[in-house]
């Protein structure tokens, strides 16, 4: 391909429209046009070295270490330019430092000034092993120094925020952190401050003293990608080096984006997550729960032997061979309805020393004579679970167990959202992908408040919304995610969402019926009674596809994978076509023929005395719609079966605990959002061999899909899933059977539907307080639904002042994989109940002040922050982290759209 | 065969007989080695008693054999065990692996790591050939603090690594350690070489 650059235009191949023909380092290339040099050279295998520039940021030409040498028509550029900001031209010739003296030399002496003031400390500098610095210092950089000078100075590290330390000698002035966090974050929290060498990187805290430090759930991604060691982590500082470090890739386990990521471990414990490139997925940015929340496998509840209760009430350590007879046992007994014995579960201690006390139990227990025997076991196997995990509980409980009475949902569910994921999700495959959000014209969330509950999809969207695409977000205020996707807000009432869908601004209803628009519902949807029909409803009006985004990672395979009470496995509807393929795929004669219980008609169940026994997974009490019942059940229940990896408040109640592996030591597959299978290996094998560098040190724990298949063995009956491959395989051969014509979503006014209806708030466009408290000011379309008068009277009751109630849970609010991790716990939004200026003076609420927010069961006391929503509508979040542990607005009585009583504290005592 | 055959095999023996006598009487006495014999390391200190470890590991990555494991630690202002941000907290060299080649020596950044002469490594007890940080440790000398303790010789690492050297160049200094630790010119910066 060398050919003398002067003569290139006229020769070789047409040029393909669009492109431009330029010589790099004497190769004759075509590029598109609008590329920047920097990239041509990559594609040509010429590494220019650079700092500022990155491939997903804007380009900046902040560093200068780019330099090249640009000839055009002829003539030599009189300077050598930034390759990383200077776009390709017909006939332009490049001469990088591979050819050229002069772009070597500039190099050298960008590197040189560059090095200055940097304070050579990589001995200790976390980025030592692995920075950009010192390896284009070795090769674009002189070896001797002509500085000997006094280098200017800083305190370090100076901490930006509790997982974020700043160090400002080291700093290159790159800016792809403020540019991250502008551009793709934006969070605007860090900027480039003063001037001349004192020039650095800061926060409003670090210039004035005081003020807001960097507060964003993706400032993790500033460490990974500052070129040197300037951002480094809290949480990681000084663990280790990069080379004693093995990288494994894996998927992001903490919610359904199915992030890549990658995690380096040493010695059994990973010291660090890091995003993985995906450009399909989540492009090379992570939110900082993926990143920062990993020690929860190392924590000290982790349970790594079977316990067993003893007949002194006790839990204690057991083997596998006797741990999994007495859960067999147990199981069976409570399955066929035979008296289990009393004595096991009835006496309850607490490992840690608080035993629980027991006010109703006993005394219920006495006069219980003559009831109908307690038959069956209600599953909850939690929503964290691989897919090959979901499938094991799902073939576990209708075959070891004879039930239908499954449900992964730990959280507010319905009988509705049963019908809409049968209908919109299950077995649906790969739908709605974060490639199709970039590309759509109009975005619909609803029931999501994208941010805390699907990060990385936040980030996708807010790209679409630099790109164009309008991001319309169903809520009741201008949240964060809100301002930083372009500011539409459809507002309305809690509980008004489905009416909302159903008057749209006109606008935008018009908008989603043209082609790519996209809808997006979150789990919440199940806690607004009509709001899934609505969506449903309004898919089929306007043709936009429907996306479904749970939180947790687990949810959308324990869909598929037939988890929940009226599904089978890919899909299946519970009827008799399913259940005799099904039947005959495993092997067995007949499989339950009734739909099964929710987890909330479980859980009643249980309480009631009606089922006998529970098997519960990874669930988290407080986080079930009624964690008052949820105790009650485990209490009522004869047999217990937990399988967990740490101690949970499930674990007291537990006749048999098994211990199951964490994500890192397991294999498998989450199944995120799009429906996109996201594999990963097994990170740290603790059974692979002795040596530190195999992971010995980790405790073996088995995969869920492996303790079931063992545990049904000893019932007698057989899985296969001893292995998430073997899972795996045999789920993939069940394949997809979804009816040709599902079932419409039946909405709360559907006679099947028994459940209650409470009614929409009413918000007219008067009452709606279009307050824009300053950095709002983008939200430029607040449309506002209205509701007929006399709904509006039907709910608002004085007794309670008339407040609604509206709710969703915060990214970081003290989950139990957030355990031990401080410096992550720091960077969480701090709960606030919010109000609008009108509902705050009529409550007497001030900005600041603790506030008391109160629902049957309980109260909880927050500051005040005002922000722009309805009047008397109140926001908090739900799920709060208290000293004592965490509260959840669930267990506390309050649910959203529901009433609630808000009271200032006037004495000005706190709590 | 000549009659004297027999006799000039003595040969040998008679003539070493007036030698002198190779065998060594060691454990009795011990062998003095060459000053620069690659013995058990030793982690130094600053004059004041700090560690001059700074945990950087680049010593355990120089290791070929992979003999070294270290891992950081984070000095606070409250327990500081090395003058600047970052110590070793973990430091442990196992002698069934360590060839005593010495590269480790020279990767250390803050001649930490030096060895002394000490050759006697031999133990009845696969654990306890892992040398961790305590038996590793440098003795304190009069005028050193066991740390953690605040930095004494200034204000900040710079004026270590300024100031220490020069102390340790200081006549009286070098007496001190050479009567405290004989076999170990290592451990005093400065002096070798
Ligand atoms: S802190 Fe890092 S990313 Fe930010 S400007 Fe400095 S070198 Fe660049
Ligand atoms: S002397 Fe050689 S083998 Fe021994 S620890 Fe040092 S580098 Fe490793
Ligand atoms: S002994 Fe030297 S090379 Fe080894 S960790 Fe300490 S300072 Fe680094
Ligand atoms: S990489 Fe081109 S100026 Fe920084």
């Amino acid at each position: 391909m060398t050919q003398a650059p002067e003569k290139t235009d006229a020769e070789g191949p047409p040029i393909r429209e669009g492109h431009v023909r330029l010589t790099i380092d004497d190769q004759v290339v075509d590029a598109p046009q609008g590329e920047l040099i920097i990239r041509t050279c990559e594609r040509l295998g010429i590494v220019v070295p650079r700092f500022c520039d990155h491939p997903l940021l804007d380009p900046a030409g902040a560093c200068r270490q780019c330099l090249v040498e640009v000839e055009m028509g002829g003539r030599k550029m009189p300077k050598p330019q930034a390759s990383c900001t200077m776009t390709v031209a017909q006939d332009m010739v490049v001469n990088t430092q591979m050819t050229s003296p002069v772009a070597d030399k500039a190099q050298q002496g960008v590197m040189e000034l560059l090095l200055i003031n940097h304070p050579l400390d990589c001995p200790i500098c976390d980025k030592g092993g692995e920075c950009p610095l010192q390896n284009q210092a070795m090769s674009s950089g002189r070896a001797e120094s002509r500085f000997v000078e006094e280098k200017r100075t800083f305190a370090k590290p100076l901490p930006i925020s509790d997982e974020v330390l700043l160090d400002r000698e080291r700093c290159v002035l790159c800016q792809r952190c403020t540019r991250f966090s502008r551009q793709i974050a934006g969070d605007q929290f860090i900027e480039l401050l003063e001037r001349g060498a004192h020039q650095q990187i800061g926060t409003e805290e670090t210039a004035f003293g005081e003020g807001e430090d960097f507060q964003s759930y993706f400032s993790g991604n500033t460490i990974q990608i500052c070129p040197v060691g300037a951002l480094t982590s809290a949480s990681y500082r000084f663990r280790s080096r990069p080379f004693d470090l093995v990288s494994t890739a894996g998927v992001a386990e903490h919610d359904s984006s199915g992030a890549a990521v990658r995690r380096d471990w040493r010695r059994g414990a990973v010291t660090r997550v890091l995003a993985g490139d995906d450009p399909e997925v989540n492009e090379e940015w992570i939110d900082d729960k993926t990143r920062f929340a990993f020690r929860y496998a190392q924590a000290a509840g982790r349970i790594t032997r079977p316990l067993v209760r003893g007949d002194d009430g006790e839990l204690h350590e057991a083997s596998w061979t006797d741990a999994l007879e007495r859960a067999a046992s147990l199981l069976v007994a409570a399955r066929d309805g035979e008296v289990v014995s009393e004595a096991p579960s009835q006496t309850l201690s607490v490992r840690n020393g608080t035993s629980i006390t027991e006010d109703s139990g006993d005394s219920a227990d006495d006069e219980e004579t003559e009831r109908e025997p307690k038959r069956g076991v209600g599953v909850l196997p939690g929503g964290r679970l691989t897919v090959e995990d979901a499938y094991a509980y799902a073939k576990f409980a209708r075959l070891a167990l004879g039930t239908n009475d499954i449900d992964a949902r730990a959280r507010a569910h319905s009988g509705e959202e049963l019908d809409f994921l049968a209908a919109h999700v299950a077995g649906t495959g790969l739908g709605v992908t974060y490639a199709d959000l970039e590309e759509a014209s109009t975005v619909l969330t609803v029931a999501l408040e994208v941010e805390e509950e699907a990060p990385v999809v936040f980030l996708r969207l807010r790209k679409a919304a630099r790109q164009g695409t309008a991001v319309h977000h169903l809520g009741q205020w201008s949240t964060p995610a809100v301002v930083k996707t372009g500011g539409h807000l459809v507002a309305c009432a809690p509980g008004g969402e489905p009416a909302a869908l159903d008057a749209l601004p006109d606008a935008l209803a018009e908008a989603l019926t043209r082609p790519g628009a996209v809808v997006l519902v979150g789990e919440r949807a199940a806690e607004v009674p009509g709001l899934y029909a609505a969506v449903s409803a309004l898919a089929g009006r306007s043709g936009a596809k429907v996306a479904w985004i749970p939180r947790r990672a687990g949810e959308r395979g324990a869909v598929d994978a037939g988890a929940l009470p009226t599904l089978l496995p890919g899909g299946r509807p519970i009827d008799d076509v399913a259940r005799a393929q099904l039947a005959s795929t495993w092997g067995v004669t007949e499989l339950p023929a009734t739909p099964g219980r929710d987890a909330a008609a479980i859980l009643r169940a249980a309480a009631a005395g009606e089922l006998a026994g529970l098997v519960v997974g990874g669930v988290e009490i407080a986080d079930l719609p009624d964690p008052v019942l949820a105790r009650e059940a485990l209490r009522a229940a004869d047999v217990v079966v937990s399988l967990e990896q740490a101690h949970s408040e499930v674990t007291p109640y537990a006749d048999v605990v098994l211990p199951v592996a964490p994500v890192v030591n397991k294999s498998g597959t989450f199944r995120n959002w799009e429906g996109r299978d996201r594999r990963f290996a097994t990170t740290i094998d603790p059974s692979g061999g002795s040596s530190g560098r195999v992971g010995g040190t980790a405790a073996i724990t088995l995969p869920d899909c492996r303790v079931l298949d063992t545990l049904a063995v000893e019932m007698d009956v057989d899985l296969f899933t001893q292995t998430p491959e073997v899972a795996a395989a045999e789920l993939e051969r069940l394949g997809v059977a979804r009816p040709a014509r599902p079932a419409p979503v039946r909405g709360p006014d559907h006679p099947d539907r028994p459940e209650g209806h409470h009614a929409a708030l009413v918000v007219t466009e008067e009452e709606y307080l279009v307050a824009t408290p300053a950095g709002l000011a983008e939200v430029d379309v607040v449309s506002v639904v209205e509701v007929d008068d006399e709904e509006r009277a039907a709910t608002t009751s004085d007794a309670d002042g008339g407040l609604r109630l509206a709710t969703w849970r915060q990214l970081l609010d003290g989950g139990s994989l957030l355990v031990d991790e401080p410096e992550l716990a720091g960077t969480a939004r701090p709960p606030k109940i919010r109000v609008s200026t009108a509902t705050a003076q009529r409550l007497d609420l001030h900005e600041d002040d603790v506030a008391t927010l109160a629902g049957p069961r309980g109260e909880l006391h927050l500051e005040v922050e005002l922000a722009d929503l309805p009047v008397d509508v109140v926001w908090a979040p739900a799920r709060v982290v208290e000293p004592g542990g965490a509260v959840t607005l669930a267990g506390l009585g309050l649910t959203h759209g529901g009433p609630v009583r808000v009271t200032g504290s006037h004495d000005g005592s706190q709590r | 065969m000549g009659m004297f055959d027999g006799l000039a095999g003595f040969g040998v023996t008679f003539s070493t007989m007036f030698r002198k006598v190779v065998t060594e009487d060691y454990p009795r006495v011990k062998k003095v080695t060459a000053p620069r014999y690659h013995g058990r390391h030793q982690l130094n200190r600053h004059p004041d008693g700090l560690e001059k470890c700074v945990g950087c590991e680049l010593c355990a990555w120089a290791c070929p054999a992979d003999a070294i494991y270290v891992e950081g630690g984070d000095n606070t202002d409250e327990e500081r065990y090395s003058p600047g941000e970052r110590y070793g907290a973990i430091y442990q060299i196992n002698y069934l692996r360590c060839i005593g080649c010495g590269l480790c020596i020279e990767a250390c950044p803050t001649r930490s790591l030096t060895m002394t002469n000490e050759y006697e490594l031999a133990d009845d007890d696969r654990q306890d050939l892992i040398y961790d940080k305590e038996r590793l440790l440098a003795p304190l000398l009069p005028g050193m603090e066991q740390p953690p303790h605040p930095m004494r010789l200034g204000e900040d690492e710079q004026d270590y690594y300024v100031q220490g050297p020069e102390m340790a160049r200081r006549p009286d200094v070098q007496d001190q350690v050479r009567e405290e630790i004989p076999m170990t010119p290592g451990a005093v910066p400065g002096e070798a070489r």
